[in-house]
Order: structure tokens, then C-alpha cells, then sequence
């Protein structure tokens, strides 16, 4: 390496450290403080990526999180390679590796730069044009556009770092570590405010920690030295918190922000084990303080994005805080005073500036003397109109101005370059401030947006609210935040200020060019390859909202949000469109800030702590027994018990088969229990359910079927009196917290006067599920002293029990159409009676059978299952329950509902059972139901909601609704699928035992 | 993120709460004495509106007790919390 572009005694770099890393499979040098980009720079590699669209060479541009060109994979190890990082932001580390990401096969030779040279045909909403026509070939084009687009590669294993989230909560949160930042913090910690103070880089300070020159003092100190004290001061304050590595990601209503510490990025790869990488910190703030500082504009020209143009910023940033020289012969590019401050700073360490650009033809600052008294030519009046070198700028000519800015005139003039800067002035950071709700207003006279009003308890200070100067910065914050807070004694009294900098400003949002429009590549945005052209397309072809043309060129959509070019964008805009700045407002701001890992977001909560994972006493016994099982919402429910080689049909026809013959035995300690218990209790289920619950005897079951005021199936089950007023309402699975959310409703809201009371006992019982011929004999043997015989115990009552010395409550209600008992007991007894059960049964081939079973043997039956054949749009006529809705009851849940218009309609889709010619075939659930296939379009008739091969009538059966299915009955229908049609026929939902008789079945 | 002042627990995170919908529509007393409009007006009919509106809410994973808020639907800002079958405090 020939150039020497590192100079010494920076303020981040440790030159002690040297670290190796590799990019694009080669390895350099850096040191320990270094960021990708500036030991990249360091090492004389400017160009890092191709564009998005073009496939353009492009470099790095800034030295923060606005970056919109270096974007780079990291890690080539599959599992944590990590698309789209922004070089800028990365700090070097032993074992770095990272690479350019879109393009192919290299960086350096990219197929894709073809796009460059076809540009002329590739201009905004091209895709949206060209690949419209004919409709049909989308699917072709797909593949490859797909493949062409895309920024990087997404890793293909599971993230194997550990991730977490933590509450906070404090006082006062202040956003952003620089000058404001660190004045605010202290105001507030020194007042007794507990205050946490964050920043996203790895150090205190901000841009003014490197504010080292002797034009810039406060209180007769240099500035950065004066802001390092403060540090000092901060860093030992006891109510205070600092986070740095932590960017917010979000600012929501409330005082609400999410933010994401960073907490192991920056170390050695080996020293990274087991510890948390990134922390997701969710903060509620009684008071938020954002001094999220400002981002410097760029200039819209001619080739403005070629590799080694740089914000004049960024290169500032890179000398004074990493000791790196981004050229060895600058030129600055600017239209406002702080590119000079570049200037002097490249100048002191000896570095050549070839020259000044500058927009403005009037220059009066301390700071443009200096300049010029070190020898640097400063061409006042001029733009730069074209710049050249392919992978890295080598020159570029610049013309005069008009008066008026609109045009340039003159000779071209020629410069050769090898790093230009370039400033357009400053932007504030407003984005977490809009995030949060805040309306911003324009300032003309720097064409700047800046907060107007507050949606929470917050206060911007400092330039992300409009202070640029450090005489306004010091004096404002110090204001604000005293007023903001409450205060009235801080140790800042009085500030003398030294600045060298003139505010004026030249704004051109569009510099001239001597080429047509057309004939120019003026970036916008960097990232997604739009140019001014295409905003003036854009509004040529009549969109006008800037929400529109920022979808339609896709100006700002990329991951950086377009925090460099949206307001340039906004400038054409509004010039073009001969309209007022402030009138379009700005595209909307939206979380996250800088993009954040999924890791990050879902923190613990993966592998076995995705969800909460509920089971039932008894699931021990069925893990032990070789169970599958299946998710009904939260539980795990056992699903079926697969002897030795069989699959789950053969387990399933088994089951099905032992529970009718013999005996089977289910878990059914998933269902929801409500206690309900109070004088009004009877009452209470009158209203709530369908049917009539008043003559209900003590001792005595009845299913009850429970609707939504607009008349739909909500959910179903079997309740019981316990005593005068006191019942035990069974519910579905997956239905059980919304009903009893439901019923406490309706408990509050509607009839308060109603003296009733709701538990949820879900969880307190053991359910378990005896059924078949031989079941009685078994549970009269579990439970000798309780009689069994039908008299005593007939079907639909309940008796309270002991098993030993627990009490416990037997049902005989059947979801099976079997004789059936359902033991309830307190749940850490449920595992031993399921066994003593399953002893009890032996001789009787006591099967246990899971949920597809049970589904199989309540579909044999007829019986519904509420959400797998309903859907919110079953009304109990529709399912042919017609028997279950009183007529006599004056109103209940739904009542009105079921005589509406729509309601009573006769080719609703209503409940039957299907049976198919072929009666091997088994039909597909959710297959359709049509009756012509004949006519087009084929009319829909319905689906098929539950099926199954039936080994106990040893043919397929299926429930469907089907439009007026009710008067369908021995109708043909047909199910097409995708292979053949399938005959079948309307018949009854009930399949088996229409008359009940197996419930008292007698073996 | 909401933080709701629960008027029986105080002042929680929005995630324990569940929203129910417009506040102040009673449940007819005779429904089957209303026409079909007259019942689809009770059963669909929301104002939606931009402003102040009242709203249920249920502090579903707290006391389980349900109330109601006034929350101003283009910023957020919740203006009153108060309990079921009293007025609104605010217009």
C-alpha cells in the first residue's frame, strides 16, 4: 500500500490494537474504534456495493446510521449471516468477515451493471409497466425478477445468539448523546430525576465530541474539550443511566419507545459465547427529551453516487475521530458554511483540499478566510455538473452559475479529485419525533421541518429541533429543558460562544446542468436508484402527493428510509409542481429508526418458549404411552396412541373401534369450566343460552348451545346443577377464556342487577372420559361405593363422590353417543385415577383414544364441533338444531337475531351429512360441494367441514353445509378436486344409533 | 402503547387490557318488539368517529372488571376513565 490515508492520535482509534478482518474474501488492517467504513477507507477501498437497480459501483458516503450506500452481509457463517448492515455503523472486531451483497460475481465485476448502461428504458413504475402485459406471464418474469432484486442473503438456520427484553422505567429519557443530549441529561439527573440517556454509537458527545478547531470555544475552551469535562461530570451522576450501542427504534403514543442495546457486535467473535447479544429495551418514559442531532443533506447532480463521494461531514468525521483521510486530494462541494470546517480539519493534518466548490456567490466567514489563506481555491457561484471515474470519482467539472440559480453558465472548468464532499446543509432528525405523533411545521429560512407540536410529554432540543449554531444549541437546551422539567437552578448560567460559522445558505434542491434532464443521473435516493428524473416523471404522469411519488419511484422506501434524499425529493417536488414546501408535508416516519433483527424483536421467546404451552395432569401418562399430539390453542392434547408400526389412520380406526366395542378413555381435561354460583345463576343461563335452564333438576346435565347477539353458533357445552344456585358450565378448548369474557360482560355491562358469580376452573380439575358398553363396569369398579345402575345414575345427571378420600363429581353425559362417565377431580389426582381407570379396564380392551377419535366418533353421531363446522356465520337452524332453541323464552343471546331478513333466508348453507358413492373414497375437508359442472362459472354450494372413514359402519362419512342443504336430502352432489369429480349424496348428519340407543346400551 | 388508568387497579400497560367497542349502547330490553332496522341498528350500527370517543374497555388480564374511557381517536390522548353506567365526565 503506497498511500498513506491513517494519521495519528485520533479520538476513537486505539493504534496499540491492531484487529485483521476480511472483506470480500481479503484480508486488512484496522484498529481497535474502527468502523467497517473507516478501516475500510483506511485501506483505500471506496467502493463497497453495487445500487439496487443499476447495479451502479457504489461507496460509503456517511460515517452513521443514515448510510445508504454501504450495506454489507456480515458473517459468512451460515447460521449468523446477517444481510443489509450498514458498514458505518459496524465496528471492527478479530475474525470480522464481511462482504459486498448485491452483485454478482463480484464487486468489482457485476453482470448486473447492464442495468446502467439500459437505464434509458428502465425508469420509474417500469416494472410496474412493462411487466404487466400479458397477464399471465407474471409468473415467468417472477423468478428472475425476484432473483435480480433483493438485498442480500438472509441467513438459512436458526440465530443461535440469545436475545432478551427488559422493562424500563424512568423519569426523564433522553435520546441522542451529543451536546444537548449531555447538557439535558445533566440538568435532569442533578435535579433528582431518575434519567437514562442513550445513544447508538459506541462513545459520548455526538459530532461536537470532534469539534477540536480553535474557531469553536465555549466559555473560552475548546469545544470538545469543554463537552469532554461535562462527560466527566455525568458519567459519576447517581440518577443517571447511560446506554450507549443503543438506538431507538421506535417511539410510540405514551411516552412508549422501543430500543435496541447492542451488547456484543463489537467484541472478538470467541469472547461473544453465551452472552446476550442485543437487549430489546422497553422503555416508558414519564418525560422524553429527544436530541437526536442533525443529519447533513447531499447535492442532487449529475453522477453525484460514484464511490469516493462522500458527505463533507462524514470525511470531517472520519480525520478528527479515526484518524483517517478518505483522499489524499479533496474537493468540497457545498452551499453552506460547514464543508470550510471540513476543510481546516483535512487541512491541519496536511491533507490536500484541491478546492471549494461552492454554491453561493457571497461568502463572509472567519472560517472562509482561513481557507483561503491556506492557499485553497474557492469557486464561488459555481456547481459541480458532472464528475468521472468509473469505481471511484476522479474528477469532475463545475460550471457558473446564473443568478438565479436555475441555470449555469460559462466555460466548463475541469478538476481532478479523488474524494469529494459534499454538503447541502442540514436536516434535522425529526423521524422518532413524527413517529410519535408529532406535526411538524417548515422553517423557510433554511428550508428545514422542525417539531411544532408535541403529541406526549416531550421536547426536542438541540439541532434536531432547528438549533444548528452552538450559541443556539447551548443557550436553547438549557431554556427548553429548564422550563420542560420544571427547574429553576442548573450549573449553566451564562455561555460565551465562539463560532467561526456563517449561517447563510444557498438552497438548491436541484442543482443546473448543462445536459438536458434526461440525459443525467442526479440521485435522490442512493439505495433504490431514484433519480430527480424520476420524480419529475413521476409528476408528469399526474401523481402529486408525495405518499405517491414515493411509492411510484420508490423514493424512500428503502432500509434506510431515505434519510438523506426525502427532502430533496420534497424540494423538486414542490418546485416542479410550483407549490409551497411546507404544503405536502412529509412521507410518514414509521418504526423501526434502523432496522432491528427478528432476534431482537422476539427475544426469549423462541423454541419451546414461542407460547405458553399448557397440559393436562394426565400428560405424563400419554408422553409414557407413545401419544402424538396435537395444539388446540394453547394445550397439547393427546391426538392419538399409535401402536408398535402404525400410522395414524390405523391407530385412529383402532380407537374408534374399541371405544364402540368395548371401552375407550379420553382426556378431556382441556374443556373449559366455569363455576357459576348466586341466586340469579338459573336466570343467568337462561339468558345465555338457547335453551330453557329453569326446570333444570339438581343432579342433572343439558347441553346448551350459546350464540352471538347476531345469532351465530359461539360456542357449545354441557352444564350441570350442582346445587340450588350453583352450576358447572363446560366449554370448548379453545373457547373457554373468551366465554367466560363473554359472560362477565354481559354480567357487568348489560345486567349488573344479576346477583351471579364466575370462576374459572379450568385448571382445578381433572376431566376424564370412560365410555363405551364396558364402561360402566369399569368405573363401578374405580369407584365401588357409588351406584351405577341406571335407575340411580341415569344418562344427563351427576353425582358428587369420594375415590378413596377425594371427593369428586361424576357426569354420565356422552359426546361419543356412547354410555359414557366423566370423572372430575382435583387435578393432582387426575394421573393416578386415569390409571386406576385404565387398571380397572384391562379386561375390558380399555383403549385410550385421542382427539381425532373423538372427532371421528362424535362426527358418526352427528355431533357438531363449534369452529370446525361453524364459522360464525352457523346459525342453529342452519345446523338443524332447531330442537335446542326455545320458542318460549321471551329473549336470550342471538334471539332476535335468528328472524332477521337474512337469518331466515332457505338457501343459507346448512348443516348435512355426505355420503359418497364409493364408500372407500374419503372426502377432503374444505373440498368444495357443487351441483353443475356443466354451467360456468361452476356455482359454489358449499364445503366439506368434517370427514372420515367410519370403521365402525365401515364406510366414509362427512358433514358439509350446503346452500338450502336441508332440503336436499338424498340429493346428488359432486366434490371436484383436482384429479377427478366425487359423487356423493345428501343424507342425514346422523349416522349412527339415530334412535340413542347405545346410551344405555346393555352388553 | 396505551397506559390506562383502570379505575379499580390504577394506571397498567395497554396489553393487559382488551378493548369492547363503542361505549353507550344499551342492549334493547325487548328486542322482539324492534323491527329488523331497529335491531341492526343496535347490532351494527358504530359511529366510528375522528375525536372524542367513549369507549368499553376490559381489564382483561388485571381485575376483569369492565369500564369505559373517552379516548380522542386522532391522537391517542385518553381523556377520562370512568365506570360502567356513569356518564361520560367530558363532552
Amino acid at each position: 500500500m503506497s498511500k498513506n490515508l491513517r494519521f495519528k492520535s485520533s479520538k476513537l482509534v486505539d493504534e496499540t490494537y491492531r484487529i485483521s478482518f476480511k472483506f470480500n474474501n481479503k484480508t486488512y488492517y484496522g484498529y481497535k474504534g474502527d468502523t467497517l467504513a473507516s478501516a475500510l477507507l483506511a485501506n483505500d477501498v471506496h467502493l463497497v456495493g453495487r445500487s439496487f437497480k443499476y447495479h451502479r459501483p457504489r461507496g460509503i458516503m456517511t460515517a452513521g446510521s443514515e448510510e445508504p450506500n454501504a450495506i454489507i452481509q456480515l458473517h459468512d457463517n451460515t447460521s449468523r449471516t446477517e444481510p443489509n448492515v450498514r458498514a458505518t455503523e459496524i465496528e471492527i472486531y478479530e475474525g470480522l468477515v464481511a462482504s459486498s451483497q448485491n452483485c454478482w460475481p463480484s464487486v468489482n465485476f457485476d453482470i448486473g451493471g447492464i442495468n446502467n448502461i439500459l437505464s434509458p428504458i428502465l425508469p420509474a413504475g417500469f416494472y410496474y409497466k412493462t411487466f404487466m402485459w400479458p397477464k399471465s406471464f407474471w409468473e415467468k418474469y417472477e423468478y428472475f425478477i425476484r432473483k435480480s432484486a433483493g438485498l442480500g442473503k438472509s441467513p438459512k438456520e436458526a440465530d443461535p445468539d440469545i436475545y432478551e427484553h427488559k422493562y424500563i422505567h424512568c423519569d426523564v429519557l433522553i435520546i441522542g448523546a451529543g451536546i444537548s443530549g449531555i447538557m439535558a441529561a445533566k440538568m435532569s439527573a442533578k435535579n433528582g430525576l431518575k434519567t437514562l440517556l442513550v445513544d447508538e454509537k459506541s462513545f459520548l458527545g455526538g459530532s461536537t465530541i470532534y469539534d477540536n478547531s480553535e474557531f469553536s470555544k465555549i466559555n473560552n475552551q475548546i469545544t470538545s474539550s469543554w463537552l469532554e469535562k461535562e462527560i466527566n461530570e455525568i458519567s459519576k451522576l447517581e440518577n443517571l443511566e447511560i446506554k450507549t450501542r443503543t438506538s431507538v427504534a421506535a417511539f410510540h403514543g405514551y411516552n412508549f419507545l422501543l430500543a435496541r442495546e447492542n451488547l456484543t457486535d463489537h467484541l472478538p467473535i470467541n469472547q461473544r459465547e453465551n452472552k446476550i447479544r442485543h437487549r430489546l429495551l422497553k422503555i416508558r418514559a414519564k418525560k422524553v427529551i429527544s436530541a437526536t442531532g442533525a443529519m447533513e443533506r447531499p447535492l442532487i447532480f449529475d453522477n453525484n453516487d460514484r464511490p469516493g463521494i462522500l458527505l463533507s461531514s462524514a470525511i470531517k468525521k472520519y480525520i478528527d475521530l479515526y484518524g483517517v483521510a478518505c483522499g489524499e486530494n479533496n474537493i468540497l462541494f457545498t452551499n453552506n458554511d460547514t464543508a470550510y470546517e471540513t476543510a481546516m480539519s483535512l487541512v491541519q493534518r496536511g491533507i490536500k483540499v484541491n478546492a471549494i466548490i461552492d454554491n453561493r456567490e457571497q461568502i463572509d466567514s472567519k472560517l472562509s478566510y482561513e481557507v483561503e489563506k491556506n492557499n485553497i481555491r474557492i469557486f464561488k457561484g459555481y456547481t459541480v455538473v458532472d464528475t468521472y471515474g468509473y469505481k471511484r470519482i476522479n474528477g469532475l467539472t463545475i460550471m457558473e452559475l446564473s443568478k438565479d440559480g436555475q441555470k449555469v453558465i460559462g466555460k466548463k472548468i475541469k478538476l481532478s479529485c479523488d474524494s469529494l464532499g459534499v454538503s447541502g446543509g442540514w436536516t434535522p432528525a425529526v423521524h422518532l419525533f413524527t413517529q410519535s405523533g408529532g406535526k411538524l411545521k417548515f422553517r423557510e429560512d433554511d428550508q428545514v421541518f422542525i417539531p411544532n407540536k408535541y403529541p406526549s410529554d416531550q421536547l426536542s432540543v438541540g439541532s434536531c429541533n432547528g438549533d444548528l449554531g452552538l450559541d443556539e444549541i447551548t443557550i436553547n437546551t438549557v431554556l427548553s429543558v429548564k422550563k420542560f422539567l420544571n427547574i429553576n437552578n442548573t450549573d449553566y448560567k451564562t455561555f460565551e460562544i465562539v463560532t467561526a460559522i456563517n449561517k447563510s445558505k444557498r438552497n438548491i434542491w436541484l442543482l443546473p446542468s448543462n445536459k438536458i434532464l434526461g440525459k443525467t443521473k442526479s440521485f435522490v435516493d442512493y439505495q433504490n436508484d431514484a433519480t430527480a428524473k424520476d420524480i419529475k416523471l413521476a409528476l408528469r404522469e399526474g401523481f402529486r402527493s408525495i405518499e405517491h411519488v414515493k411509492r411510484y419511484t420508490t423514493t424512500g422506501m428503502g432500509t434506510d428510509q431515505g434519510k438523506l434524499g426525502n427532502m430533496h425529493a420534497l424540494g423538486i417536488i414542490s418546485e416542479t409542481a410550483g407549490t409551497k414546501m411546507g404544503e405536502h408535508g412529509t412521507t410518514t416516519f414509521r418504526p423501526p429508526y434502523t432496522p432491528l433483527t427478528f432476534g431482537t424483536i422476539v427475544g426469549r421467546n423462541v423454541g419451546e418458549f414461542f407460547d405458553i404451552i399448557r397440559r393436562t395432569p394426565i400428560h405424563d401418562w400419554h408422553v409414557a404411552n407413545n401419544a402424538k399430539f396435537e395444539n388446540v390453542g394453547q394445550w397439547k392434547r393427546a391426538w392419538y396412541y399409535p401402536n408398535k408400526n402404525e400410522n395414524m389412520h390405523q391407530a385412529v380406526q383402532r380407537e374408534s373401534k374399541a371405544a364402540r366395542d368395548c371401552a375407550g378413555i379420553l382426556d378431556a381435561s382441556t374443556l373449559g369450566k366455569i363455576d357459576i354460583q348466586g341466586t340469579d345463576a338459573s336466570e343467568f343461563l337462561n339468558r345465555v343460552y338457547t335453551n330453557a335452564w329453569s326446570k333444570l333438576a339438581i343432579g342433572k346435565c343439558r347441553y346448551g348451545l350459546m350464540l352471538n347477539e347476531d345469532g351465530m353458533v359461539y360456542d357449545d357445552g354441557v352444564t350441570t346443577r350442582l346445587d340450588e344456585n350453583h352450576y358447572i358450565m363446560t366449554t370448548t378448548t379453545g373457547g373457554a377464556a373468551n366465554v367466560l369474557g363473554k359472560l362477565e360482560d354481559y354480567l357487568q355491562t348489560e345486567w349488573p342487577e344479576l346477583d351471579v358469580y364466575l370462576s374459572s376452573v379450568t385448571d382445578h380439575y381433572a376431566t376424564i372420559s370412560v365410555c363405551g358398553p364396558h364402561s360402566k363396569k369399569i368405573v363401578s369398579k374405580v369407584i365401588p361405593d357409588l351406584d351405577f345402575s341406571d335407575e340411580k345414575f341415569p344418562h344427563m345427571s351427576f353425582k358428587n363422590t369420594k375415590i378413596g378420600q377425594i371427593k369428586c363429581r361424576v357426569m354420565r353425559i356422552s359426546f361419543t353417543g356412547e354410555q359414557s362417565y366423566e370423572i372430575n377431580i382435583q387435578s393432582n389426582y387426575g394421573k393416578s385415577v386415569w390409571e386406576k381407570c385404565m387398571e380397572a379396564g384391562k379386561d375390558f380392551n380399555i383403549t385410550p383414544y385421542g382427539t381425532e377419535t373423538m372427532h371421528l366418533l362424535r362426527a358418526e353421531k352427528g355431533f357438531i364441533i363449534v369452529g370446525q363446522d361453524t364459522d360464525a356465520t352457523m346459525t342453529p337452524i342452519d345446523l338443524q338444531m332447531n330442537w335446542i332453541v326455545s320458542k318460549k323464552k321471551y329473549d336470550f343471546i342471538g334471539k332476535r337475531s335468528l328472524y332477521r331478513s337474512d337469518t331466515i333466508k332457505d338457501n343459507r348453507k346448512q348443516l348435512v351429512g355426505l355420503l359418497t358413492e364409493n364408500p372407500e373414497e374419503v372426502l377432503e375437508e374444505g373440498a368444495q360441494i357443487v351441483a353443475d359442472i356443466k354451467k360456468l362459472p361452476i356455482e359454489m354450494l358449499g364445503h366439506v367441514t368434517s370427514s372420515y372413514y367410519s370403521p365402525n359402519l365401515n364406510k366414509s362419512i362427512a358433514l358439509g353445509v350446503v346452500k338450502g342443504g336441508k332440503k336436499m336430502l338424498g340429493q346428488k352432489l359432486i366434490i371436484p378436486m383436482e384429479n377427478k369429480n366425487i359423487n356423493v349424496t345428501v343424507a342425514d348428519p346422523v349416522f349412527l344409533d339415530k334412535k340413542g340407543e347405545r346410551l344405555n346400551a346393555k352388553l | 402503547m396505551f397506559l390506562i388508568n383502570c379505575p379499580f387497579c390504577g394506571e397498567r400497560e395497554q396489553s393487559e387490557f382488551k378493548a369492547g367497542g363503542e361505549a353507550h349502547i344499551e342492549r334493547p330490553k325487548q328486542p322482539t318488539e324492534l323491527s329488523d332496522d331497529e335491531w341492526a341498528e343496535f347490532l351494527f350500527m358504530r359511529k366510528n368517529i375522528k375525536g372524542v370517543q367513549f369507549e368499553r374497555w376490559n381489564h382483561a388480564h388485571g381485575c376483569r372488571k369492565w369500564f369505559n374511557i373517552a379516548r380522542d381517536t386522532s391522537n391517542d390522548q385518553i381523556k377520562a376513565v370512568y365506570k360502567m353506567g356513569e356518564k361520560p365526565p367530558v363532552k
